[in-house]
Order: C-alpha cells, then sequence, then structure tokens
C-alpha cells in the first residue's frame, strides 16, 4: 500500500467512524442517562432515512427536509417518550427489551404500509455532488466530507451542550442520581422528556444526512442498531466522549481489517469490544460520565 | 346463474379440446382420462418481509399459465396450498412440513430466499416430494443435493457469472477484481465468472470481500483503485447493489475500470441507483426489452390479469407451471406414475417467455443468457451472452 492509498484510508476510516459516532451518541445518551435500552434506536435511523426520501421528494431540497425531518424527529421522541417510555424506568431491563423490540416491529411494518418495501435513493444536494481528485484513478465524493463536517459540528454542539449548560448540568446530574436532583424541585419528567426526543433527533439527523450517500431500504436500521451497541459499549454507556472515540476506534479496525485481514473482518470490530470489556469491564470512558 | 352455466360450458369444452390434444400428441398410449380428485400444490414463498414482492410474482406467473390452460394441467384440475417462509431458515423445515405432513401436497413450488431453499430441498429428497424451484440459485440444489425429483427453472448462481466472464474474455478485459458479501450466492457468483473468464484469458487479481450485510465498501473501493483492474465483477442485490453501485460511480472508479454484475445488480433497484447505473453492463437470463411474440403475449396477458408488470420472478413461475404440465400431460395427470412423470419433466423444452429452456442432467434450467446495458433507467438487453448455457452441477452424482 503507497503513502495516497493509505491516507485515503485513513480519510475512509474517520469519515465512517464519524457517521458511526452521529448514530450512536443518541444511543449513549437514552442508555446513559435515562438507563433505557432501546433497541428501536435503529429504527429511527431507518425512519430518518424514509423521511428523507419522502420529504426531499415533496420539497425537492435535501435541507429543507433536514430540517424539517429533525422538527419532526423531536415531536415523535416527545410523544413516545410520554406515551411508553415514562413508565418504563421502573420496571426492569427485561420490559425495556420487550417494549422496544416491539416497536421495532411497529415501525417496520408501519414503513412497509406508508411506503412498500422498495429499495430507493436519495439524490444528492446538486450543490455538494462534485467530487475531488485523489490520486490517480479515484475521487472523493464532496457530499462524504460534507457529512463528515456536519458529524464534526454536532460532537461539538453535544459537548457544549452538556458539558457549559444549565440543561446539561442537569441532564448530567439527573443521570447520576435521580432522586436527589427531584428533590431540588427540577422536572426530571421533562428532563427526561427532552433527552429521549434529542436521542431520537440525532439518530434519525444521522438516516437523514446517510441517506444520498447510501441507500434508503428495509430492514436498514437494525443492522446499524448492533454495531451502535457495540460503539457504546466500548466507549463506556452513556459517555459521549467515549462513543467518539470508540467510533472513530471501529471505523479504523473495519476499514483497515478490509484491506488486511478480509477473511476475519467480520469479527475484527467485536474482538475488540471484547478485548475492551476483559480490559475495562465499563468501557474505556465511564468514571467521567458526559 | 345464466353466467355460471355458460363458464360450465365454457369449461366442458376447454377439458375436450384439452383432452383431444393430449390424446393427439401422445396417440393412444396414455389414456387421458380426468382425474377425479384435485392435484394439490403447494407454494411456499415468501408473502411477507423484503422478498413478500417476488413471491407474489412467482405464484401469479404460476396461476397465469395453470389459467390460460383452462384451470388444469394434464386433465387435473389444481387446489392451492400456501405457507409464507417469511424468508426465515430456521423456520423453514417447520414450514415446508406443513405442506408436506399436515396437507399432503403432490408438488411443492419454493422459494426466493436461499437458505430456505435448502431446507426444502432436504425435507423433498427425505419424503420424496416432488419439488420445483422457481427462483433460489443456490448451487447445491442441483449439485451435491441435486435428486430426481427436484427441478429448477430460475437459475444457478454460478450461471449469470459464467455468462459475463465469457463476455468479460470477449471484450478484452485483461484483469479484473472480484468483490461480494461473503456468502454462499456471492462466492458461487464469483466462481462462475471466475471460471470463464481466465478460461478465455483473463486474470482475476483479487477476490475483495464484505461481511454479510455490511454496507460499508469505501476501504474496498480504495484498494480497487490501487489494483487498477480493467473490470471490476460485482455480486450485490437490494439495498446493497444500490450503495454499491453508488458510492462505485461517487468513487470516481466507473468511467476507468468497468463494472460488470449479475442482473441483480441492477434489477428492481435502477430508480434508485440513478445516473450512477448508467451504462452498466449485467447479464441474465431475461430482459425488459425481450420483444419475441411470445414474450410481448406473456407480459400483455400478465399485465392484464394483476395490473402490473411482469418481471423475471413472474417468467420464472410461469415456468414452473408449465415444466408441471408438462409432466403431467405425459401421464395423463396420474402424479402416481411418478418415473414417467420425471422422464418427462426432465426432458421438457419449455416455450418459456425469456426464450426455449430445456434441463441439464441434475435438472437445472439450461438457458440463454442476455447481455443487458443500464439506458435510461431499464435493463435493456444488448444481444446474446451466452447461449445455452447450462451449470456443470457440479458434485451431482444423478444422471
Amino acid at each position: 500500500m503507497d503513502l495516497p492509498i493509505f491516507l485515503i484510508q485513513i480519510l475512509n476510516s474517520v469519515q465512517y467512524g464519524l457517521l458511526l459516532f452521529l448514530v450512536a451518541s443518541g444511543l449513549t445518551l437514552i442508555f446513559g442517562i435515562m438507563g433505557v435500552i432501546n433497541l428501536a434506536h435503529g429504527s429511527f435511523y431507518m425512519l430518518g432515512a424514509y423521511a428523507a426520501f419522502t420529504l426531499s421528494s415533496l420539497t425537492g431540497n435535501l435541507f429543507t427536509a433536514i430540517a424539517l425531518g429533525v422538527i419532526l424527529a423531536v415531536a415523535f421522541g416527545y410523544a413516545l417518550e410520554w406515551v411508553f417510555f415514562s413508565f418504563l424506568y421502573k420496571r426492569d431491563h427485561l420490559q425495556q427489551v420487550l417494549l422496544t423490540y416491539g416497536l421495532i416491529l411497529v415501525f417496520e411494518e408501519l414503513r412497509s404500509l406508508a411506503v412498500g418495501d422498495d429499495v430507493h435513493g436519495v439524490p444528492v444536494p446538486a450543490s455538494l455532488s462534485a467530487s475531488i481528485p485523489l490520486g490517480s484513478t479515484m475521487t472523493y465524493p464532496l457530499y462524504n466530507l460534507f457529512i463528515s463536517a456536519a458529524c464534526l459540528v454536532v460532537a461539538a454542539l453535544l459537548f457544549v451542550l452538556l458539558r457549559c449548560t444549565k440543561l446539561g448540568m442537569m441532564i448530567r446530574a439527573g443521570a447520576a442520581n435521580r432522586e436527589m436532583v427531584q428533590s431540588l424541585g427540577i422536572d426530571i419528567n421533562f428532563l427526561f422528556r427532552v433527552v429521549f426526543a434529542l436521542g431520537v433527533a440525532l439518530a434519525a439527523f444521522a438516516g437523514m444526512i446517510a441517506a444520498p450517500a447510501s441507500s434508503v431500504y428495509p430492514g436498514m436500521g437494525n443492522q446499524v442498531l448492533i454495531i451502535c451497541f457495540v460503539v457504546v459499549v466500548i466507549g463506556g454507556i452513556g459517555s459521549v466522549i467515549g462513543a467518539l472515540v470508540a467510533a472513530l476506534l471501529i471505523g479504523f479496525i473495519d476499514t483497515f481489517g478490509k484491506v488486511f485481514l478480509a477473511d476475519y473482518s467480520g469479527i475484527l470490530v467485536y474482538l475488540l469490544m471484547a478485548i475492551v470489556l476483559v480490559w475495562r469491564p465499563e468501557g474505556l470512558f465511564r468514571e467521567n460520565a458526559a | 346463474m345464466a353466467g355460471n352455466d355458460h363458464g360450465q360450458q365454457r369449461r366442458r369444452i376447454v377439458q375436450a379440446l384439452g383432452a383431444a390434444g393430449a390424446l393427439g400428441a401422445m396417440g393412444a398410449a396414455a389414456p387421458a382420462f380426468a382425474q377425479s380428485t384435485k392435484l394439490k400444490v403447494g407454494f411456499m414463498l415468501p408473502y411477507t418481509g423484503t422478498y413478500a414482492a417476488l413471491g407474489r410474482a412467482i405464484e401469479n406467473g404460476f396461476k397465469l399459465y395453470v389459467s390460460e390452460q383452462g384451470g388444469k394441467l394434464g386433465g387435473r384440475e389444481l387446489e392451492y396450498f400456501t405457507v409464507d417462509d417469511e424468508s426465515e431458515p430456521a423456520k423453514a423445515p417447520d414450514n415446508v412440513n406443513k405442506l408436506i405432513k399436515r396437507d399432503n401436497v403432490d408438488v411443492i413450488v419454493g422459494t426466493v430466499h436461499s437458505g430456505v431453499q435448502m431446507a426444502i430441498v432436504k425435507a423433498a429428497r427425505d419424503n420424496n416430494t416432488l419439488l420445483i424451484i422457481p427462483n433460489a440459485g443456490v448451487d447445491e440444489a442441483t449439485g451435491p443435493l441435486c435428486a430426481p425429483n427436484v427441478f429448477r427453472v430460475s437459475f444457478s448462481n454460478s450461471q449469470p457469472g459464467l455468462a459475463m466472464g465469457i463476455v468479460a474474455a470477449l471484450r478484452g478485459y485483461k484483469t479484473a477484481v472480484t468483490i461480494t458479501w461473503k456468502y454462499a450466492a456471492g462466492e458461487q457468483s464469483i466462481g462462475g465468472f471466475k471460471e470463464t473468464f481466465e478460461k478465455g484469458g483473463g486474470k482475476v487479481l483479487k477476490e475483495l470481500y464484505v461481511p454479510f450485510p455490511n454496507v460499508e465498501f469505501q476501504a474496498l473501493l480504495t484498494e480497487i483503485a490501487s489494483i487498477k483492474p480493467t473490470c471490476t465483477y460485482a455480486f450485490f442485490a437490494g439495498g446493497g447493489a444500490v450503495k454499491f453501485v453508488k458510492d462505485y460511480a461517487a468513487a470516481g472508479l466507473k468511467d476507468k475500470v468497468a463494472l460488470l454484475g449479475p442482473g441483480f445488480l441492477t434489477d428492481g433497484t435502477l430508480d434508485a441507483q440513478g445516473a450512477a447505473a448508467d451504462g452498466l453492463l449485467t447479464t441474465l437470463h431475461y430482459a425488459d426489452n425481450l420483444t419475441t411474440p411470445r414474450n410481448t403475449a406473456f407480459r400483455l396477458a400478465y399485465a392484464k390479469a394483476y395490473s402490473s408488470k411482469a418481471d423475471v420472478y413472474a417468467v420464472q413461475g410461469y415456468d414452473a407451471a408449465q415444466l408441471l404440465g408438462i409432466g403431467l400431460r405425459a401421464v395423463g395427470g396420474d402424479i402416481g406414475q411418478r418415473p414417467l412423470l420425471i422422464r418427462a419433466m426432465a426432458a421438457a423444452e419449455i416455450d418459456s417467455p425469456r426464450g426455449k429452456i430445456t434441463l441439464s442432467p441434475s435438472h437445472n434450467v439450461v438457458q440463454d443468457f442476455y447481455l443487458r446495458k443500464v439506458e435510461n433507467g431499464e435493463n435493456k438487453s444488448i444481444g446474446l451472452a451466452a447461449k445455452a448455457l447450462a451449470d456443470p452441477g457440479r458434485g451431482c452424482t444423478m444422471g
């Protein structure tokens, strides 16, 4: 492997890692702060991608579609928490798994009824459809770089929100000690509803922004869900920084695994997870949550 | 009431015509009596999930041929049993037993998913049930697991690859890289391509694999760019096919390294692939623009009956019914005469909408493969890739 190709592969790794982070960050928030195992997280990703497909063909503009979609996702997440998840905090994890698994089936079926089982594509917006030549035979699509930039911006915003705002402080306090926060007069139910809505919006946003570079198809969420749980477990449950580091790590392992250890590339990521769990059962960034 | 009488009358006429036809064809040797009981046909197909549309197209195609024959095959009326296999291999043994043990069907028509197909083939072998495979391409079904009572009218996974290897070598491509998911269907397709491409003087430089059903191709596309072959042979389907074709174009490889594949790479996915698929070459046993009178008539009849466009799956279902019809006519509808029935089916020459097809000694379909080019969102045939191409049927000890 010569140097230019090696550098392109590093770019590929970072790009895949950042996208993984975007999906997994919502999962780690909901999982870490609310203690809810949300198997339906991948479905929100899928719904986001289908929303991008439907809304962008209705409005004719991907960015309008994404803006609309994020608003819808926040409202949807807020309502879901109210109707279903708010009853789950005091129940055990098995009931959470049952509910969220049920939601996967419901969402898939609703999707099938609403838009059918066909595979769809979302056109890349004209302003971002250019490619940058890299090396002699390859070009790099500008849209992929745009995805990476968007992921970085979201990561920074999330970090600022959790670290530097009052809301972030309340969220972190609520994660650490629910009763104490409640006794200080903070509406914990509202707080959790906001966190859940934020988590859903992050997953849906990831689905929407990835849709033009990827494709939109039934069952796409479940595939993402598994790798997201790996990210969350490696990074440390509830840690946004941990999710970022773990996602980038997986990006590198997956990319270079496919190139150098093709026969084992399917298991490398899970091997990494096993090693991290043996070494640090709490994940890489557990103790300093956020 | 009047309409009913009229219908019965017409059916009797058709019956009489059918009987006369059968008598004419076989002389006085086989008595063409109508059996009193109905022949039980069991559809084991996906009616829900990703492949639901394929299952329905196959059943529609099958029933279209039967209705063209006046609702009877070989003088026997048919009774249908259906089981939704959900494309779920884990449930397949139970599902196939519902048809064999509970419904006691005479013949099974199924299925689409290769994993489910393996279970059906095993059950059909164990119970000696007549089986016609209308889609799943898993090589083993007409390879190591071949059996006298197992027939396939669709394709084997190797076949489109074998056809494309011939085309690639003829076009003067010297080197190739192959890429697919690491699972049986992909590996068998690659195996077919490699066999004929290297026989024609080409060389496969590297076989790249992605874990199934992962769709992160960027790393391997970069690998292809660094190897710089003259062509890439790719096997993907559904969402993976859409993403691969788009990624390939976005990586700037499309104009520098020719992308080839089996028809599944661009079938049912062209709308989603858009301009990224333009000019792509694929091989399949069917194309959207075959203008033979046979195909035109078939597509018209299908559109009339189901108000939807016929596709390759509908053709395969239609031909499954044709094959069964040929067998049943040879025994005058008496499915008990198994050896005679099987001999007639194995020797069948079927006038398929895709062209004439026959069966190989391992009971896999022998057929022409079309070279197709994507133009204006359609898979247009631009000529024959291979004539009467047979799967070698490796591992089959029959015939």
